[in-house]
This record gives structure tokens, C-alpha cells and sequence, in this order.
């Protein structure tokens, strides 16, 4: 693969234009998908795009058009009847909403495969194609129906930026909005009307059944990146137009391979990195921050070991021996050397004859972490009536944790008891 | 000149008109009523508790004040019109739990959808929305806090977010859901101080309020609910024994009877 190929398979007009409308369903999708999945209605996407089928069945039925806008303007109308009937179903009836869009997902694209089946059998033309809808044919794609596409992506973008104030409130907070006056059934109509225009957009390319990936997908991944909305709008269309490319392209390389599945995968790929690379959000990014404080957590209980056990001898010149940090602590020998190794690298301790001994910084540091740690025993004690025996493991945990605001706050509350703010001494024995 | 006349009678009306006026009310939900027959009127520029055991329809209440639940029966009129003609003058805190909190938005942003009424539609807030958004969180102490992801906001600094939105909205009448709910002193100190400032305005302010020991301290005027009204008045005179055992039907414990005790002894003081 050279870069001569890629320039004669983006020449190529029939790419090009299968190029083009995966980018549009892509953004689209990833746009609306982000509305769609803040108002909860992902799945109403999923249920969208299934009843979609007859639609364009019987379009072509009643028309005998082949022309994608007209079956398009079919499946519109199936999903918007379809959503109309899980909105019937849930107001009137006892069954809830997730069982409602199982019901009419089902039904409908029965009933679309039924009159797939039927026109297929008919003597009407040959078959028509319209199996491509069931799981898509981006290579089907040309001209005229990149033009419907192109049209419908723009409805559904310029609406979504005319719109964002108030489908940022729908979203939100809904009965806020109707409380401000804002017609919010109106608004959950419109948001529907265009997550359809969003489903009918990527049928041709990606079949009904996996349409609702186009919404859902690229949308969860630009949520790990960001906390704002308009950047998650606008990445989600990012993630979703690049997965429409790559997966074109990638059926391109492996030519027998189905374009509109690829797309998804292409999207998946995106939601993997995502998942695991966000910086906040992400796996790596907990996984490290989880190493990072449990390796701050062993430093503090190793200087406030070594602490105790200088405060219990009575001297800063005390050697420390492993020994006797073991006696200590719960650590395997290793942990105690590679803590020992640490504290020295930071100059906290020295090196001395059979162990370590406390340096000039390491009392200071020390000193904190033990200040810290016997405030909070003292508050329990003091605020949470708690024994002596029971304040330690608590306090262990908390004083890892302490900032300083709550530090002075605890400083305060322990001043009115009486209590020095020196380093109280330990209330329990410390070896 | 007739027309001019008109015009005049009803800007009167409209200023002498009180804050909220419900008559013969009921409200169900799927056939079954939750409030029956209200019908009361409140005075401007009171604070006003709403009492009442779970389920008495104290929310109901509320949300059919602001057209978001059907009305079985009757009316609501702000300053004298239906509330659709009065949106601008009313301003809403929902309970804390009915929002995503993961939403992604920042404290400001939650703040500025209180200009939202004000912009109409399609307009997108501006300079002067910001600086008022900004004002409304310095009020409820919430500055520092204005770039915030709103998960990563407390309780009580969310439950103050939500204020600060609603004083965004520069209502005359205030309805606030369970402001109290869970939230820590500081916050609970901060929604006195601002309920106190808005009643400084003579603005009037309705609150669902959960603790009844704090009832005579907070509020001018209660209105006592458990589905039908029990008693609407000013504090002093109708947050009587008597009518909190009709609101409670008797399932007030001991120890909110024995609280109650404490806090009439000690006008004004929290034990």
C-alpha cells in the first residue's frame, strides 16, 4: 500500500463518492447521537432504525421507485411511526418504555423482512436491492444518493446548532425547561424528527440493523474525552465521520469486505482507545493514578514507621533496621527495600551501618505525615467517641488524604478541646 | 381611550393581585388524585413553607403551580393571569435528584440556563448573561467553584448551583423543591441568608420544606398539605399542634412531637 494507490483510489469518482457519504453519516450520526444520548433515547434510535425497514418496502411497493429519497422518506415516516407507537405504548399502558421499544423493534422489522420477502418473490422487477437496507452496501452509493445524504446531514447539523441552547436544557433538565416556558414535547418531537433524519441518512450504507452504533458509539467516546457539551458534539461528529473513512477505506483494502460493519468496527476502535487513553475518564489513566497514590500511601507508612519507632527509642540517630520495620508493618521484605531505596533516592533517609537513619528532611517530612495521621485519631476520639484501639486503621487511611484546609479546620476544632497543636503524642502504643 | 382604561384596570389588577392564587384545585396521577380541593391565596414578599408527610403532594403542589402536571380540576393564576402569561416572574428550584449530575456542563453553565426564559429562542446568552450567571454564584458563595464538571460538585454545592440558577431567572415568585434535602450546615446557613435577602425584595418565595422544627423559624406563613389542605396561614397562628396532627394523621413519632415542644418553647432557637 503507497501513497500512489491512495491518490488513485481517492481519484476514483464512484470512492469518492461512497468516501463522502460515510464521513456524512458518520457526523451526523455522532452529532444527533450525542442529544440522543444525554435525553436517554439511544436505544429509541435502535428502534428507529429496525422499524425503518418496512418503511422502505412499502415506499417502493406504492411507488415502484428505486430513487433513495423516495425510500428514504418512507423509512422516515416508518421510524417516526414506530417511535409514535413506544410513546403510545409506555402513556397507555402499563408496560414500561424498554419493553415497549423491544415489542416495536421486533414487529416492525418482521414485518419489514416479511415485505422484503414478498417483493423479492413478486414478479415486479428484479428484487429491487432493497435487501442492501437489511445490513447496507456502501459500494451501492452514488451521486444523486450522496446529494440526499448531503442534504439531510446539513438539516440535521444546522438544527443541532440552531437548537443547542434548548436541547441542552431538554436534556438536562427538562421540567426546568417547561418551568422557563420552552414547549418541551415540542422539542422531544424535534429531537426525534432528526435522530431519524440521523438514522435514514446511514441506511443505504449501514443497514438498519446496525445503524444505532452510528449514534451510540462515536457519542460514548467523545464523552470520555471532555465535560463540556459543545466539544462533545463536536468530537462525537469527528469520531463518527473518521470511522465512516476508515471503514471505507478498510473495505477498500480488503475488497469482499462489508463496508457498513467495518464503519462500526472503525467506531469500536475509536471507543476502545477512548475507553482505556482518556486522560480523566479513561482506564490507564485511573489504573495509573490508583498506582501513583497506593506508591505515595507506602512512602508516608514507611516514614511514619521509621517515626514511631525514633519517637519510641528516643533519638533521631536511632538506625532503622529492616527488621524491625517489619515487625512494624505487614510489607514482605522486598516492599521494605524497595521503600528504604525510595526514602534514600529522595534524601529522606542515609544509609548507615546495618539499616537506614532519618536525615534532616525525612524528620520534617515524617513529622507531617504523623501530625496528620494523630489530628485525625484525636477528632475521632474527641468528636467520634471512638476507643483508643479503634482510631488507628481509620486514621491510616485518612491521612493520605488530608488537605490542607481540612487540616486547619481539625487544628481548630481540637484547639477548642484543649489540645496542643504540637504533634499530640501517639494514644495508643506505637511498637 | 376605552382600550387605555382597560389597560390601566389591569396593570392594577395586576399589582394588587397576590403571588399566587389557587382555587379549588385537584391534580391526578393515572385516575387516582394526589391533591384534593386546594384552594388558598399568598401574601407578596413572605417566605412560605410547605409541610406535609411523604406523599401529601407537596411536589404535586408545586409542579401544578408551574403547568408541568395536568390539572384535574380548577386554577392557578400568578399576580392575577395563568401562569403560561406569567413565566418571567417565576422562578423554580426541582429537587436535586431529578437531574443527571454526570450531565457535561460546569457549575456557570447550569447557572446561565436561568437566562435561558429571558434569551427566548435560538439566541445564545451573552456577556451580560455570564456576568449576571457569575453574580448568582458569588451569591450563594459558589464562585471559586463556576468552571466545575458538576459531578464533582458535594451535595449541598450542587443544591447551591441550583439556587444560584434560580436567582439567574430574577423571578418575583420563588418555588424551591426540598432545598434543605441532605445538604451541610454551610449550605443550609447560605439558603437562609439568600431566602432572607430575596424576602428584603419583596419577593415571595414557596418552599417544600421537610423540618418541621425549623418551620416557625424560617417561614412567615405555612401551608399544611397531606392531599387535601389541611391549613394555610401565617405561622404563628395555624402550625398548631393540633393541625400538624391533622397533617401527619397522627404519624408524627415522638420524637418530632417532643422536637416540636423544644422548638415552641425556644421561639426562634434551634435546640
Amino acid at each position: 500500500m503507497n501513497g500512489e494507490w491512495l491518490m488513485q483510489w481517492v481519484a476514483d469518482v464512484n470512492t469518492r463518492w461512497v468516501l463522502t457519504g460515510c464521513v456524512l453519516l458518520g457526523i451526523s450520526g455522532g452529532v444527533l447521537g450525542s442529544f440522543a444520548l444525554l435525553r436517554r433515547r439511544s436505544l429509541m434510535g435502535d428502534a428507529l432504525a429496525h422499524a425503518a425497514l418496512p418503511g422502505v418496502c412499502v415506499a417502493f411497493l406504492l411507488t415502484g421507485n428505486r430513487a433513495l429519497g423516495v425510500l428514504l422518506t418512507g423509512a422516515l415516516i416508518a421510524g417516526l411511526i414506530g417511535a409514535a407507537c413506544i410513546q403510545g405504548i409506555t402513556r397507555y399502558s402499563r408496560i414500561k418504555e424498554d419493553a415497549a421499544l423491544g415489542i416495536v423493534l421486533s414487529v416492525f422489522f418482521g414485518f419489514g423482512i416479511v415485505l422484503l420477502t414478498l417483493i423479492q418473490h413478486s414478479q415486479q422487477s428484479s428484487q429491487a436491492g432493497l435487501d442492501k437496507f437489511v445490513f447496507g452496501q456502501a459500494a451501492s452509493l452514488i451521486g444523486r444518493d450522496v446529494q440526499v445524504m448531503a442534504v439531510c446531514a446539513a438539516v440535521v447539523c444546522l438544527a443541532s446548532l440552531a437548537l443547542f441552547k434548548e436541547f441542552k436544557l431538554l436534556c438536562f433538565d427538562a421540567d426546568f425547561a417547561r418551568g422557563l416556558g420552552f414547549p418541551t414535547t415540542l422539542l422531544d418531537g424535534l429531537l426525534m424528527l432528526l435522530i431519524s433524519l440521523a438514522v435514514v441518512i446511514g441506511l443505504q450504507a449501514v443497514g438498519v440493523v446496525l445503524m444505532a452504533a452510528m449514534l451510540i458509539t462515536p457519542t460514548a467516546a467523545a464523552r470520555f474525552w471532555t465535560d463540556r457539551l459543545n466539544v462533545m458534539v463536536i468530537l462525537a461528529g469527528v469520531f463518527g465521520g473518521l470511522s465512516g473513512a476508515l471503514g471505507t477505506l478498510l473495505s477498500t483494502v480488503a475488497p469482499r469486505m462489508p463496508t457498513g460493519p467495518l464503519i462500526v468496527l472503525a467506531a469500536t476502535v475509536f471507543f476502545l482507545i477512548s475507553l482505556i487513553l482518556a486522560p480523566r475518564r479513561g482506564l490507564l489513566g485511573k489504573l495509573l493514578r490508583l498506582v501513583a497514590l497506593r506508591s505515595q500511601v507506602g512512602r508516608e507508612n514507611a516514614l511514619r514507621s521509621i517515626y514511631e519507632i525514633a519517637e519510641a527509642a528516643g533519638s533521631w540517630e536511632v538506625i532503622i533496621t529492616a527488621e524491625e520495620l517489619l515487625r512494624h508493618r505487614s510489607w514482605s521484605g522486598g516492599t521494605v527495600t524497595t521503600l528504604m531505596q525510595r526514602l534514600q533516592r529522595e534524601g529522606l533517609v542515609a544509609a548507615a551501618e546495618g539499616g537506614h537513619r532519618l536525615t534532616e528532611a525525612g524528620r520534617e517530612a515524617a513529622y507531617e505525615i504523623v501530625r496528620k495521621h494523630r489530628l485525625w485519631e484525636m477528632f475521632l476520639m474527641h468528636e467520634g467517641q471512638l476507643g483508643a484501639d479503634h482510631v488507628d486503621r481509620d486514621a491510616d487511611f485518612v491521612e493520605h488524604h488530608l488537605p490542607r484546609e481540612l487540616i486547619d479546620e481539625l487544628e481548630r476544632l481540637l484547639q477548642l478541646h484543649g489540645r496542643t497543636l504540637e504533634l499530640p503524642p501517639s494514644v495508643h502504643p506505637t511498637r | 381611550m376605552l382600550a387605555q382604561h382597560d389597560a390601566v384596570v389591569k396593570k392594577v389588577a395586576s399589582e394588587t393581585a397576590p403571588p399566587l392564587e389557587v382555587h379549588d384545585l385537584t391534580v391526578a396521577y393515572q385516575r387516582r388524585p394526589v391533591l384534593w380541593d386546594i384552594d388558598f391565596s399568598v401574601p407578596e414578599g413572605q417566605l412560605i413553607g410547605i409541610v406535609g408527610p411523604n406523599g401529601a403532594g407537596k411536589s404535586t403542589l408545586i409542579k401544578a403551580a408551574l403547568g408541568l402536571v395536568p390539572l384535574a380540576s380548577g386554577w392557578v393564576k400568578i399576580y392575577g393571569q395563568p401562569y403560561q402569561r406569567q413565566r418571567k416572574l417565576i422562578g423554580y428550584v426541582p429537587q436535586r435528584e431529578s437531574v443527571d449530575w454526570d450531565f457535561p456542563t460546569d457549575a456557570l453553565d447550569v447557572v446561565m440556563m436561568g437566562r435561558y426564559g429571558h434569551l427566548g429562542w435560538f439566541k445564545r446568552p451573552g456577556r451580560g448573561d455570564r456576568d449576571i450567571a457569575m453574580d448568582c454564584l458569588k451569591k450563594v458563595g459558589m464562585a471559586d467553584y463556576a468552571g466545575r464538571q458538576i459531578s464533582q460538585l458535594s451535595g449541598g454545592q450542587q443544591q447551591r448551583v441550583f439556587l444560584a440558577r434560580a436567582l439567574a431567572q430574577d423571578a418575583r415568585l420563588y418555588f424551591m423543591d426540598e432545598p434543605f434535602a441532605g445538604v451541610d450546615a454551610a449550605t443550609e446557613k447560605a439558603i437562609i441568608t439568600l431566602l432572607q435577602e430575596l424576602k428584603s425584595q419583596r419577593r415571595t418565595v414557596l418552599v417544600v420544606h421537610h423540618d418541621l422544627q425549623t418551620v416557625p423559624e424560617y417561614f412567615d406563613w405555612v401551608i399544611m398539605l397531606n392531599m387535601r389542605q389541611i391549613a394555610v396561614g401565617p405561622t404563628a397562628e395555624v402550625f398548631t399542634r393540633e393541625n400538624l396532627n391533622k397533617t401527619y394523621g397522627g404519624r408524627l413519632n415522638i420524637v418530632s412531637e417532643v422536637a416540636e415542644a423544644v422548638s415552641r418553647d425556644l421561639p426562634g432557637r434551634r435546640p
